[in-house]
């Protein structure tokens, strides 16, 4: 592998706190040299312009949907890693809700070794808490982490809503010092919910999904893995009162993580008179209160990543009445362009910290081996480049998902990537996936 | 207004003129021959993904008085009827070249969607909890003709609100025309934020009884009374159904109303019923005069269609 110089970049890197314009030395998929001023040492290396460019570590989404097995007709491994490569990522969490579901070890191999040998982003698997998301009988924990090094677990899509079965997973989780991931939905208080519920549901004519049914589940999940000490993470917080009982946790040493979507921090349930059926998901859009808390929550870290939830749907599923569409929407390759135009443009939150929330922030939730750790010499090159300013408009059938569900259709967003670094080889150059 | 979707496509201006519209396609009912020439050669399809007889008739009765063709295309149950798909029969539907669509669906926000897929007009004849909007104008329609006014005409809308699209429509029409408007719902029936209807709401009905004009009672859906949203229909009954007694305490010169059909014996008592009928077969005879008026006001002008069809 040729000698790789990034020149010129500012090189944002949250492990260490250091953001300067800096050159990157790259030699044989590793970080060699972090300095200014570096020349080639190599005769066939390769000097990357990266002026103006920002070089961060590679991102990591916690939640992913990648379909595959079962769903590829929405997306496969190799699709949904190339959004990643194009989202700037170098490593994804895939959802467990598949078919067959990630619940053997079996399951989980094989998903990583797909994405091993595709190579576009290294794909982590994610185990169900329960058998075929059941909610009843718990999966094998350790023979999971033994055979195929999964070391987070969630039922994403359904909750564990039985207390004892969520009590016996955090307690037995212990045995392993894994994550538990409770999708957070009381079921009972959100049977055919369809948005959010308040004012909007009610002028829309759609059921509601209280924000009572999110609270009241993270509520019970805080308490039951507080009393057996074992490591909860919630996935996409959306709620005001979420961030407060995780705020007040944290402070009482639960060990507790939390992760918000890019929509969640950015739409509203105000936007949901078009009845546009890529704005559903679950949880729904809020409140702009509810927006305005996780952002809160996010700059001082309550919130510990910023994680997708790309959830693809082929178009003829989300092309029919909003009450039969299913939940979801696409997030891997606008992820990192809607918190720069939204959150970062307008100085709700530093470069840094936003960065911090896409590389070490997901990597203390869970162990994502070289990924997330910083930008510094003799670590993997997992990294990102960005091109800060650059002006673009989504558009669902140019992204590289199968699906082209995205709630930012026709949304102006400044900051892309172009360039991605897989141990030092491309998967993004230029702004092309690289095959 | 290329659409009637929703009571919020309105203001006060249009509704007076869809009702004055209505007044005058009212008396084609009482001629001999009830049919004039104006929509002739307009194709109109109802489609009605969710079952309503009674409107269904109205809005083809209509069409028919104007001289339209109809076309009716029913599937019950979901939006999917042997497969196909909701978008599928909006492309059908376009390919035909129907000039109107109304369209009855269990899916809220269903009419919305298909002006995407259609160049038709579409005419919402009740979607989901959302709306109902012709159900509102003639529900105006008829207490105008009740009491020669609606503005500041003191109206109840009784019963369960959060399920109701006729409710929803009916609260925003009767603001706009300046009607005073009070919502009476058990707690557990009302809408998750009353605010945002910016009217009134009680849960206690007796109070509200005693200077209304109009009292407009809904329809308790009783597939929902398992769900704990009241403890009985005993109880429901009880303090929010209309009988003999509360009806005793309304002015004189007060009109009972209802979308229908009754549940005799829930909402209203079976007496109640019986001596209001009339003003709710009104109702109906209203509600094709409204529609009337509603597709000839979309349908009736546009120009260069004729000449395309000649
Ligand atoms: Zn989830």
């Amino acid at each position: 592998m040729p000698e790789l110089l990034l020149k010129g970049g500012r090189v944002l890197d949250p492990a260490s706190r250091h953001d300067a314009v800096t050159d990157v030395r790259i030699v044989d998929g590793a970080i060699a040299e972090i300095a200014s001023h570096l020349t080639a040492d190599a005769p066939d290396a390769e000097v990357v312009d990266c002026a103006a460019l920002w070089v961060t570590p590679g991102f990591v989404d916690l939640h992913t949907h990648l379909r595959e097995p079962g769903f590829e007709d929405a997306e496969d491994i190799a699709s949904g890693t190339a959004a990643a490569a194009a989202g700037g990522y170098t490593a994804v969490c895939a959802m467990a809700n598949t078919d067959p579901v990630t619940d053997t070890a079996a399951v989980a191999h094989s998903v990583r070794r797909i994405g091993n040998e595709i190579g576009r982003a290294d794909v982590f698997p994610v185990g169900s808490i329960t058998r075929g998301l059941a909610g009843e009988t718990l999966t094998e924990f350790g023979d999971l982490l033994r055979v195929a090094g999964v070391d987070f677990f969630s039922d994403d899509g359904k909750p564990v809503a039985d207390p004892l079965v969520m009590r016996r997973a955090l307690q037995y989780a212990t045995a392993f010092d894994v994550v538990i991931c409770n999708h957070a939905e009381d079921p009972s208080l959100t049977e055919d919910a369809q948005m959010n519920e308040g004012a909007m549901s009610s002028l829309l004519g759609l059921a509601g999904w209280p924000h009572e049914a999110e609270e009241i589940m993270i509520a019970r999940d805080l308490i039951l893995a507080a009393g057996v000490g074992a490591r909860l993470h919630v996935p996409h917080v959306s709620t005001y009162g979420a961030v407060d009982l995780i705020r007040r946790a944290k402070a009482q040493g639960v060990t507790v993580t939390a992760e918000v979507t890019p929509h969640h921090l950015t739409l509203d349930d105000s936007l949901l008179g078009s009845y546009d059926a890529n704005l559903k998901v679950n949880p729904p859009l809020r409140t702009s209160r509810d927006v305005a808390a996780l952002r809160g929550a996010l700059v001082d870290g309550t919130i510990d990543a910023v994680a997708t939830d790309h959830a693809p749907h082929p178009p003829e599923q989300k092309d029919q009445e909003w009450h039969h569409a299913p939940c979801g929407m696409l997030g891997l390759e606008t992820a990192f362009a809607v918190v720069l135009t939204e959150l970062i443009e307008p100085g709700v939150i530093d470069a840094l910290t936003a960065v911090a929330r896409f590389t070490t922030g997901p990597a203390r939730v869970r162990d994502v081996g070289e990924h997330g750790a910083g930008v510094a010499v003799g670590a993997a090159a997992n990294l990102a480049v960005i091109d800060p300013e650059a002006r673009w408009t989504v558009e669902g059938r140019r992204l590289h998902s199968r699906a082209r569900n995205t709630p930012f259709e026709g949304r102006k967003l400044v900051g892309r990537p172009v360039h991605t670094l897989l141990r030092g080889r491309f998967t993004l150059r230029d702004g092309e996936v690289v095959a | 207004m290329d659409h009637l979707l929703s009571i919020e496509d309105l203001d006060a201006d249009a509704i007076e003129l869809i009702l004055e519209t209505a007044e005058s396609l009212r008396e084609i009912a009482e001629r001999p021959i009830k049919k004039v020439p104006t929509l002739r050669g307009r194709t109109v399809c109802n489609l009605f993904l969710e079952d309503s007889t009674r409107t269904r008739i109205s809005f083809e009765v209509a069409s028919k008085r104007l001289s339209a063709d109809v076309i009716n295309f029913t599937a019950k149950g979901s939006s999917v009827s042997k497969g196909e798909s909701f978008k599928d029969t909006a492309l059908t539907l376009q390919a035909m070249g129907v000039d109107a669509v109304v369209v009855r669906s269990a899916a809220a926000g269903a009419p919305l969607q298909l002006t995407r897929w259609v160049d038709a007009h579409v005419i919402n004849a009740g979607d989901g909890w959302h709306q109902h909007p012709t159900q509102a104008l003639l529900d105006l329609f008829t207490m105008r003709r009740a009491h020669g006014r609606l503005e500041g005409l003191k109206v109840a809308v009784v019963g369960d609100v959060l399920h109701s699209r006729v409710a929803r429509s009916e609260v925003q029409a009767l603001r706009m025309v300046g009607a005073d408007v009070t919502v009476v719902a058990p707690p557990t029936l009302m809408p998750p934020d009353p605010s945002a209807w910016d009217v009134p709401f009680t849960s206690t009905l007796d109070p509200v009884l005693a200077d209304l004009d109009v009292l407009y009672v809904l329809r308790v859906q009783r597939e929902r009374m398992h769900r704990q949203f009241f403890p009985s229909v005993r109880e429901y009954r009880r303090h929010w159904g209309i009988d003999a007694e509360r009806l005793a305490r309304l002015p004189d010169h007060a009109i009972v109303m209802h979308p229908g059909p009754m549940n005799r014996g829930v909402e209203i008592a079976a007496d109640v019923a019986d001596e209001h009928e009339a003003i709710i077969t009104d109702q109906v005879t209203n509600g094709i005069a409204v529609r009337m008026a509603v597709l000839y006001l979309l349908l009736g002008r546009d120009g260069a269609k004729e000449t395309t069809d000649a």
